[in-house]
């Protein structure tokens, strides 16, 4: 009943996606368009959080490392959008397999630490590498890539917007499938106990650090989505707030439910531009929203409506 | 050769600056098993406040007095209502420490503004030492001295008086600390709050060397994690030793690579997280 449920309001809210391209106006579908670039990034964060329990204070790293590649390559060499892309989405897959081996050699709290750090290290040179980067002015005028598909041009919000929405799927139909695999399954083992895992016979190692790249590969789709959309990128990509916007719409959807970070992405979005169109006071109500989150809402909405179904009292007996 | 001995002496100065905020983070975490991101927050926070207290008082030591004492009340309101709910919840208190950390970083912008202030150091340290042919600005040496001064204080606090054995102990074994009857809430509450004061005297002490500007927090931040990576938690030795190399790393790459400073810092980083993961001196929390 409740798995049925889910799949109710799942697919209400793909055919409502699907409508909703050629009905909303253009700032409207804009909006949506991010909620599915965060959605990617934090469903990406929740292989990590959600599922093996690593909590990672820096994702923001592998999405600014895409969104930068693909700025920089193709502003200087080519602009070929399959060699662009390939180029970011390997940035930030490298990027992870080489911060993955250093921070997987922690755990606890070194490892929130080297992830924060690690992702602060790559934010200070974008900062001030100007030559390469733009420095904190960035890299504008960035092209959308032709796709070499006629009529269809990406540089039209609608058009944007359903090739968002491909990706978005994937990506969410990929990680559903990893999830429900026994590679997925061994995350979440790891997650409730590492020591068990490993007296099981897992090499957990190898687990997390899997998870930990692949991970890093969904962030680098967003990040490419990211850059493409703006037609910019500059530091901010890599930055604490961003990895901190991520890891909350993890928290705020509920930790482990993959759904959940969609709806956290949409949340914040959401309430990111409510509140820049009232204040300048973002950082404040992020905070605020993280504290209150915590306090109230540990489980996150989808966690929280689980439970809520959850308690329920039976009238008969279970069978 | 100058040029090398100024450097040599900015580093360790600058060093001494992390220390004291590292040594504030490596006691809280410790103890509490959390990692506190707003500690950088403290440290902005005490130098805005320090900066207040100068311009009323032209008192420099009062400032540092009122600006470790405010974030240790900040520190202790934190830890008492917020985070001690989720006591053995590490994660929702990391969670925490980080909306503080934003809430603490925009009241900041708020309150005082995103220009960048130089605190006036006192004035009989506003002239500089020759040393032959070089010369060199008093303050920074006044630094040295009293990031030696606070080391050997803390090194005596914890080695050498009860209160020290105790958090020494709750280090070691948290559970047999609350088993041989000891206020563990209270302890958490005073430690915290002792981690926060030493962040706030580095903030007070960093003003006239580095000033107060936005995203200081962060900056300082990273620094102190980078350290504690480096040295090792829960050790006071760690956090000097991480803190002297960070500091000496961080000014030369600033001083010869302009550009590319962070892989100065990235660099000792990577390797210790490479070859030895719990830090110099650290032990595994």
């Amino acid at each position: 009943m409740k798995r049925g449920f889910i799949w109710v309001v799942g697919a209400l809210v793909l055919v409502a996606l699907l409508a909703a391209g050629p009905i909303l106006s253009k700032y409207q579908t804009g909006l949506l368009t991010q909620v599915l670039i965060f959605g990617i990034f934090a469903m990406s964060l929740d292989l990590l959080v959600g599922y093996t329990g690593l909590q990672s204070l820096g994702h923001a790293a592998y999405f600014g490392m895409s969104a930068y590649t693909i700025g920089i390559v193709s502003k200087r060499l080519t602009d070929n959008f399959w060699l662009d892309s390939a180029a970011g989405l390997i940035a930030a897959i490298v990027t992870a397999a080489i911060f993955g081996v250093l921070a997987l050699r922690t755990s606890g709290a070194y490892f929130l630490m080297a992830t924060m750090a690690l992702a602060q290290v790559l934010w200070g040179i974008a900062y001030r590498w100007r030559s390469v980067t733009g420095g904190d002015d960035g890299l504008p005028g960035i092209s959308r890539p032709d796709l070499g598909l006629s009529n269809f041009s990406l540089w039209d919000t609608t058009n944007f917007y359903y090739f968002s929405l491909a990706l978005m799927l994937l990506t969410l139909g990929a990680l559903n499938v990893i999830v429900r695999s026994p590679f997925g399954y061994a995350l979440q083992g790891i997650r409730e106990s590492e020591s068990r895992m490993r007296s099981l016979g897992y090499n957990t190692w190898w687990y997390k650090y899997a998870a930990f790249v692949l991970a890093g590969a969904f962030a680098g789709v967003a990040g490419l989505l990211f850059v493409y959309y703006n037609s910019f990128v500059d530091p901010t990509e890599l930055s604490v707030v961003l990895s901190a916007e991520a890891l909350l719409m993890v928290i705020l959807g509920g930790p482990g439910t993959l759904f959940g970070p969609l709806l956290g992405a949409g949340a914040i979005v959401f309430l990111r531009n409510i509140v820049s169109g009232l204040t300048d006071r973002w950082l404040l109500i992020l905070g605020s929203v993280y504290i209150l989150v915590v306090l109230f809402a540990p489980r996150g909405i989808v966690g929280e409506v689980q439970s809520w179904m959850n308690r329920r009292p039976r009238a008969t007996p279970e069978g | 050769m100058a040029f090398w001995f100024e450097q040599t002496l900015n580093g360790i100065s600058y060093g001494m600056l992390l220390f004291l905020l590292a040594a504030g983070l490596s006691l809280i975490t410790g103890l509490m098993g959390i990692v506190n991101l707003a500690q950088g927050s403290f440290y902005l926070v005490a130098a805005y406040v320090g900066l207040a207290v100068i311009n009323r008082t032209q008192n420099f030591f009062l400032a540092i007095i009122i600006g470790a004492a405010v974030v240790a009340v900040l520190g202790a309101i934190m830890q008492r209502f917020f985070l001690h709910r989720f006591y053995k919840n590490d994660l929702a208190q990391v969670l925490m420490t980080f909306g503080f950390l934003f809430v603490f970083q925009d009241l900041s912008l708020l309150i005082w503004g995103g220009s960048p202030y130089l605190l006036p150091a006192p004035t009989f340290l506003e002239q500089s030492v020759r040393f032959g042919d070089i010369i060199y600005p008093s303050y920074r040496l006044f630094l040295i001295l009293m990031g030696l001064i606070v080391a050997g204080a803390l090194w005596w606090f914890q080695e050498r008086t009860k209160i020290g054995a105790i958090i020494r102990a709750g280090v070691d074994d948290e559970e047999m600390l609350r088993g041989l009857g000891v206020n563990v809430p209270l302890l958490f509450t005073a430690v915290f709050a002792l981690g926060a004061a030493l962040a706030g005297m580095s903030g007070v002490l960093g003003g006239p060397f580095i000033g107060v500007f936005p995203g200081a927090d962060l900056q300082v931040l990273l620094l102190g994690f980078v350290v504690l990576i480096v040295g090792g938690l829960g050790s006071l030795r760690g956090a000097f030793v991480g803190a002297l190399v960070v500091g000496l790393l961080d000014n030369f790459g600033k001083a010869l690579f302009p550009e590319l400073a962070l892989f100065t810092i990235f660099a000792p980083m990577a390797l210790i997280l490479a070859i030895r993961p719990t830090g110099l001196f650290g032990r595994a929390l």
